[in-house]
């Protein structure tokens, strides 16, 4: 290197010509995309496309082979009674796994909640609305917990909520002694505890207001993660926690937040349950949290983090009800339903994996 | 010199285990200058300005920002007190638009009720803003500003992690290596923007391996070697090879400039 300081101030020789560059903004003709290239875009800027279109086809399949039985209001509306729960357990499954997270105590928090709602009213004779309060004070609380020791002491959420599944559990069998408190009583002395199960008729169509506050809980959800800078942060941790942090998100404190939250709407399908099945059952809602997984994923939902839409995860929902209930219609071994949502997931994933190449 | 210095640090030390990164180092940065920060790869040039932004917390050393002490405990506290930074691996959320990464964490709210209540966004307006940055910035090949992030080239991405720092920084901006993925038109506008920027009066720390650029800009250049500070040199006094010399340990600088 030779060159004097004295000229080192000046830009290069070659730069000189870019004063005369493009100053526009790029268009391209888009048309030169294959088709298969659209398809594989349009679903990537539209996650919840997917489970949509399965849906429906599902819908076409079963009206075809069950006929006008199946395509009514009233087995229309009665799925969505059967996904009501589910819906909303998925809801809170869904925050939980957009930050590369997972959930395996949200029915475990679903059914304590409900154990203290029904036994706080029972047996220590609270008003019911107070019990109920304290109901979503426990789901906050097992949230908090799950939250804290994944946020700040770091451990995998995988293995949190496996242990805190196991201790919510033990904790709502020792509390309510396994004791289930009837439906008679709950409807002569706790009617709010029921609420959720009441129905109400528009023509054909039977909807219980647990299907309503489901449906409404989806549509918050997805307003809030889409339209609000708190939802934005928790599509940023789950893509790349550590830049998330740079770029100035409070990572540890969002993250506490999504699980206290999700905590929260477990508490609600405790009081969803209760409407659902009349009494207050600490053995109720086994299968929660598997049943809340594969809403996820046969929604789209990237169990990496960051990717997915909370409708998705309502369409994967609905598809499980509209397996269910159509093959029981068919009159099949209900074995067929797991076989075909079994394979059902693994399909969505290799989907989700062949739509993410776009990035590539 | 007489005038203050806006930051200064002294003796920091970070240590990753038994890779010492920072070993006794001490920076200044004056008001209004371009500073600009060579040296090896892994010579801790990176770790000297996340110590600065509160991306790490040094084991040892003090950092005062106009006089006074600080700690920055996250980047937040950084930025809030208008530091702001470009980092080598850019910090950008991939699946996140071009609009939301530029704002991630200090988003705009619609006015009136919807952003008071229901918090909603002003996607509208930061869309606009984003794109008049990336248009200064003279990134015009990006088509949709509501892409998202992974479907840009590497410099373009590079483009946007810049466009941020610029449009947001108020005190001082920290650009590590941000021209290392640009081609040379986009290169030369963030050269023009760094002296931009410097005409508006903040001081700029610029990390780069590309000595021309260096040279061309920098009002200063501090050379780092073996986790601290070498010398700082002034670019009309020195030649490229001087500097080159003196950061890979071919030359020791003269001791007038070791006391600097
Ligand atoms: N997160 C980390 N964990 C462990 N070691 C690290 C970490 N970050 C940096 N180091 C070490 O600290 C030293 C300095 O790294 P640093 O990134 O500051 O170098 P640099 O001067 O920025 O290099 P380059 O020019 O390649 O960007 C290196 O030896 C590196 O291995
Ligand atoms: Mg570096």
């Amino acid at each position: 290197m030779t060159d004097a300081p004295a000229n080192a101030a000046r830009p290069q020789e070659f730069e000189t010509v870019l004063s005369g560059s493009d100053k526009t903004v790029a268009n391209f003709d888009t048309q030169t995309r294959t088709p298969v290239e659209k398809v594989q875009h349009f679903l990537h800027s539209n996650p919840a496309a997917v489970p949509l279109i399965v849906l429906i086809a599902s819908l076409v399949v079963f009206a075809v082979l069950v006929g006008g039985k199946f395509f009514s209001a009233f087995s229309m509306t009665l799925i969505l009674q059967q996904v009501a729960i589910v819906g909303v357990i998925g809801a809170a499954q869904t925050l939980v796994v957009l930050t590369a997270g997972i959930d395996l105590s949200v029915g475990a928090i679903m059914v304590l909640s409900s154990v203290v709602m029904g036994q706080f009213t029972f047996r220590y004779g609270l008003p019911p609305v107070l019990s109920i309060l304290c109901g979503f004070g426990v789901g906050a609380l097992c949230g908090w917990i799950n939250g804290t020791l994944v946020a700040r002491v770091k451990l995998p959420p995988f293995i949190v909520t496996l242990g805190m599944w196991q201790i919510i559990l033990a904790t709502n069998f020792l509390y309510s002694a396994n004791e289930t408190i009837r439906s008679q009583d709950i409807e002569a002395q706790a009617p709010i505890l029921q609420l959720f199960g009441d129905t109400f008729k528009v023509g054909n169509a039977v909807f219980t207001y647990g299907v309503i506050a489901m449906v409404l809980l989806v549509l918050l959800l997805w307003y809030v993660l889409n339209h609000t800078a708190w939802g934005r942060h928790v599509y940023a941790i789950g893509d790349d926690p550590a830049a998330a942090e740079l770029a100035g998100v409070r990572v540890k404190h969002t993250l506490v937040s999504v699980y206290v939250i999700a905590g929260l709407i477990c508490s609600l399908g405790g009081w969803l349950l209760i409407g659902r099945i009349g009494s207050v059952s600490p053995t109720a809602g086994q299968f929660a949290n598997i049943e809340s997984i594969t809403a996820v994923v046969i929604g789209g939902i990237s169990l990496f983090g960051g990717r997915g839409s909370i409708l998705g995860m309502l369409f994967g929902a609905l598809i499980v009800g509209v397996f269910s209930l159509g093959l029981r219609l068919i009159g099949t071994d209900p074995q067929w339903t797991y076989l075909l949502i079994g394979t059902l997931i693994i399909v969505a994933v290799a989907v989700d994996q062949w739509i993410r190449k776009v990035a590539g | 010199m007489s005038i203050e210095p806006l930051l200064t640090a002294r003796g920091l030390v970070k240590r990753y285990g038994r890779v010492t990164a920072l070993n006794q180092a001490d920076f200044d940065l004056y008001p209004g200058e371009i500073l600009a920060v060579i040296g090896d790869n892994g010579a801790g040039k990176s770790s000297l300005i996340k110590a600065i932004s509160g991306a790490v917390t040094p084991d040892e050393g003090e950092i005062r920002l106009d006089g006074k002490p600080v700690q920055f405990r996250s980047p937040i506290e950084a930025r809030a007190a208008g530091i702001e930074t470009v980092y080598q691996n850019l910090a950008l959320s991939p699946a996140l638009s071009i609009a939301d990464n530029m704002f991630l964490g200090r988003e705009i709210r619609k006015p009136g009720f919807m952003g008071k209540w229901l918090r909603m966004l002003d996607r509208a307006a930061m869309e606009k803003r984003a794109r008049d940055k990336l248009s200064e910035l003279g990134l015009m090949t990006i088509q949709n500003i509501g892409q998202a992030v992974e479907t840009l080239s590497g410099g373009q991405r590079q483009g946007v992690a810049v466009a941020r720092a610029a449009a947001f920084g108020s005190k001082m901006i920290i650009l590590d290596e941000p021209t290392a993925a640009l081609g040379v038109k986009e290169s030369r506008r963030v050269l023009e923007l760094i002296l931009d920027v410097k005409r508006r009066g903040l001081p700029i720390v610029l990390i780069s391996h590309n000595m021309p650029h260096v040279f061309e800009v920098a009002d200063r250049i501090h050379i780092h070697r073996l986790g601290r500070r070498l010398c700082v040199i002034d670019p009309k006094q020195y030649t490229m090879s001087d500097a080159v010399a003196f950061m890979t340990g071919a030359k020791t600088p003269p001791e007038e400039l070791i006391a600097a």
